[in-house]
């Protein structure tokens, strides 16, 4: 038996989409709205007036200061990529080609995900032992004889927040890799051995077109997570270094809500773009087809 | 210890015995409803509880179990998980805080917004006693006390019962009951340094480059670089916790020369850092709490916390109720405020370092080597405990800096917010980022 009036597919849809799109609207272009509006008013000691203020578009749009955060954000970005690709596509390559079973690759990946079993402040100070001026680093390079008085550098500095970064964001780096490898066919592997390929020119033909996807998802996590980040700057520089969401968070705790939503507009403008562009180079509806 | 457990259960035992007592009788009951407040009546005020949210310090679970022990009601406390939590919760869902306490740093973000209740001076038993700071602006010996920063005298009363605008002189409405307050200043590694440090300017000074660390923000750690730079004659200043906007650009100008030559090991956001820069060395000289000198000292670590010859840096914590509050509610959050001050809690509280506003009734809950040591700047006679039982201080040992009135009537600058905060936040930004 068949309805004598069927519902029209088009509203089928628009019905099947309303919840997701009502939540997506009233919490998330709502309060965006509410940001951008508010990016727009005046402030004072945990007050916004409703009056028109610029001042705050004025600073971020002009000023040095926006010109270093920024500077300081993409060249924590390019680092941490480029170190982050790097090691991660190693470790990803030996885990999908050259450990031969799942148990012990699965084993593996485990224990490269050991150090987040602890809590991200427990982990920010864990690293003082490490490369504090009498840490374990320090004493080695001089019982070594390499240094003579112990490098301050180590630690509470740009250096020691890219190592924190490195340590968090090679994970998921290597998971994104590895699962793009799984995909790729062992006998199209075969095929190019048996062709007398060598293991370079695999890689370079093969596997690295083949995982692009995985490199750009893998790439979309580093990078959002270095510009969103201001607890391990924060922790790993002592206070000592400013970026783009360290300034944001920064004027939060000083209840200065305008300036903070102009830079957090400027913020997401910027990251949604470089995410749009890294997009381009993965289809994530497909990668979670297959 | 064991002398005070027996004072306080005593003290608890009577108030509830007479209030007992005093039930049995229907004559008791008429009274009460002939006068209401403020006496408060165990079967009217059993189902009230008291939400209090303040300081890790001030909302520690022994002094809730006492509050619940002593008073009728019952008193839910909860610390406040950050400073910028805090204030949003009490500007914009006051009505889920019955008490509350603030660092003197916030007390501008409440002018105008009727979130906090006015105390009318007699509804707080204790004001005659508490020390002339609060009440007058004025040291024991009757000096006035710096008013450079955010002193307490400049957010102690309200000009009238509608509470829209703090009183410099004397009034009847309270802002609140002020609770502790203490004279900070620099924590010295002198085993690393070797020789007194005894003037503010040491902290700028080239000599301990890449070793010393300010207090992270403007609050704190840009007073102490002025307390620095004025010391060392680099920038003059009018009033330093109330800069303008040209004294603002010359101290910040500065510090940016200072932290480009690699001047400054770390800037402390929390107690736990302030005292692992110390522990380990990293830091031999920084503007530091009294509990975590302590802190760093019982982990068997040399720290000095000796006053500068420029005066110590001030701060307060006061407690306020909430402006909804009324009727039964309004009656326990007040003698809750009066409990809070009576004594036990303050003898506790003091045990860490900081100090009540009214010695007076501590003195009764300390020891008499205790008070001597914490307030009286005595040498202690017996090992000193912390509030939990641990030893803090062997026997012999004086407070760094003295008597209550050495640390307390020396103050070059309390802990601020300053008018032109907005700009100062903008400077710091460059700071940060230079």
């Amino acid at each position: 038996m068949r309805l004598a009036n069927p519902i029209p597919p088009r509203i089928v849809s628009m019905i099947q989409v309303a919840p997701m799109a009502l939540i997506f609207t009233t919490m998330v272009l709502l309060p965006l709205g509410l940001i951008f509006v508010v990016s727009f008013l005046d402030y004072d000691f945990a007050r916004v007036f409703p009056e028109l203020y610029l001042g705050s578009w004025e600073d971020v749009l002009t000023s040095q200061l926006t010109r270093d955060l920024y500077a300081k954000t993409f060249k924590f970005v390019a680092i941490v990529w480029a170190v982050t690709a790097l090691l991660g596509f190693c470790i990803a390559y030996f885990l999908a080609f050259h450990v031969r079973t799942m148990t012990v690759r699965l084993m593996l990946l485990a224990t490269v995900a050991i150090p987040f079993w602890t809590s991200g402040p427990i982990r920010a100070v864990s690293w003082v032992p490490l490369l504090g001026r009498e840490g374990l680093v320090n004493q080695a390079l001089m019982g070594l004889g390499i240094t003579s008085e112990p490098l301050s550098w180590l630690m509470y500095s740009e250096f020691a927040v890219l190592i924190a970064y490195v340590h968090l964001l090679t994970l998921p780096m290597i998971v994104c890799m590895v699962n793009s490898m799984g995909k790729i066919p062992p006998s199209v592997i075969q095929a190019a051995q048996d062709a007398g390929a060598s293991e370079w020119q695999i890689i370079r033909d093969i596997i690295l077109p083949l995982i692009r996807p995985g490199i750009a998802i893998g790439t979309i996590f580093v990078v959002t997570a270095v510009m969103g980040d201001a607890f391990i700057v924060k922790q790993m520089s002592g206070g000592q270094v400013n970026t783009a969401t360290m300034a944001i968070v920064t004027e939060l705790n000083a209840f200065m809500y305008p300036p903070a939503a102009a830079k957090s507009v400027v913020m997401l403008v910027i990251v949604l773009a470089l995410v749009g562009v890294l997009l381009r180079f993965a289809d994530i509806r497909k990668e979670l087809q297959r | 210890m064991k002398d005070i457990k027996r004072k306080t259960t005593s003290a608890a035992g009577a108030t509830k015995l007479s209030r007992r007592s005093l039930l049995k009788t229907g004559a008791a009951a008429a009274a009460a409803s002939a006068f209401p407040a403020p006496m408060l009546w165990a079967q009217n005020i059993k189902d009230i509880t008291i939400t209090h949210i303040g300081q890790s310090y001030s909302t520690i679970p022994n002094i809730a179990e006492q509050a619940n022990a002593d008073l009728g009601f019952t008193v839910d406390m909860q610390t406040v998980p950050d400073n910028t939590a805090h204030i949003n919760r009490l500007l914009t869902q006051p009505q889920t805080v019955d008490v509350t306490d603030v660092p003197n740093t916030n007390m501008k973000y409440f002018v105008g917004r009727g979130v906090l209740m006015p105390l009318n001076v007699a509804d707080y038993k204790y004001w005659d006693k508490t020390v002339p700071l609060f009440t007058k602006g004025e040291y024991a010996s009757g000096e006035k006390a710096s008013l450079q920063g955010y002193a307490p005298i400049k957010a102690q009363y309200y000009t009238d019962e509608t509470g829209s605008e703090y009183s410099l002189e004397p009034t009847e409405w309270l802002v609140g009951v002020p609770l502790y307050y203490n004279a900070d200043t620099l924590g010295i590694r002198p085993d690393l340094i070797g020789r007194p440090i005894e003037s503010w300017a040491e902290l700028l000074n080239p000599e301990f480059s890449g070793r010393v660390a300010l207090q992270d923000g403007v609050n704190v750690g840009v007073p102490d670089a002025a307390m620095a730079l004025e010391a060392m004659g680099e920038v003059s200043y009018v009033d330093k916790g109330n800069m303008t906007r040209d004294e603002i650009d010359a101290t910040v100008d500065k510090l940016i020369e200072y932290k480009r030559d690699g001047h400054f090991r770390s800037f402390w956001a929390n107690f736990d850092q302030s005292v692992q820069l110390m522990a380990s060395g990293e830091v031999v000289l920084q503007s530091m709490w009294s509990p975590a000198v302590t802190e760093v000292r019982t982990r068997g670590i040399e720290c000095k916390y000796n006053g500068m010859k420029e005066g110590y840096r001030g701060w307060y914590i006061m407690m306020m109720g909430m402006n909804h509050l009324e009727g039964l509610q309004r009656d326990c959050a007040i003698e809750y405020m009066n409990w809070y001050n009576s004594g036990w809690a303050g003898a506790f509280i003091s045990r860490q370092g900081f100090y009540n506003s009214v010695p007076d009734n501590v003195k009764g809950y300390m020891t008499e080597n205790e008070y001597g040591y914490w307030y009286e700047g005595k040498e202690a006679s017996e090992d000193i405990l912390n509030p939990f039982g641990k030893v803090m201080e062997k026997a012999g040992v004086v407070r760094d800096g003295g008597s209550l009135w050495d640390r307390m009537g020396n103050i070059g600058i309390w802990n601020t917010l300053m008018d032109e905060d907005r700009y100062l936040v903008r400077r710091w930004q460059d700071f940060i980022a230079a």
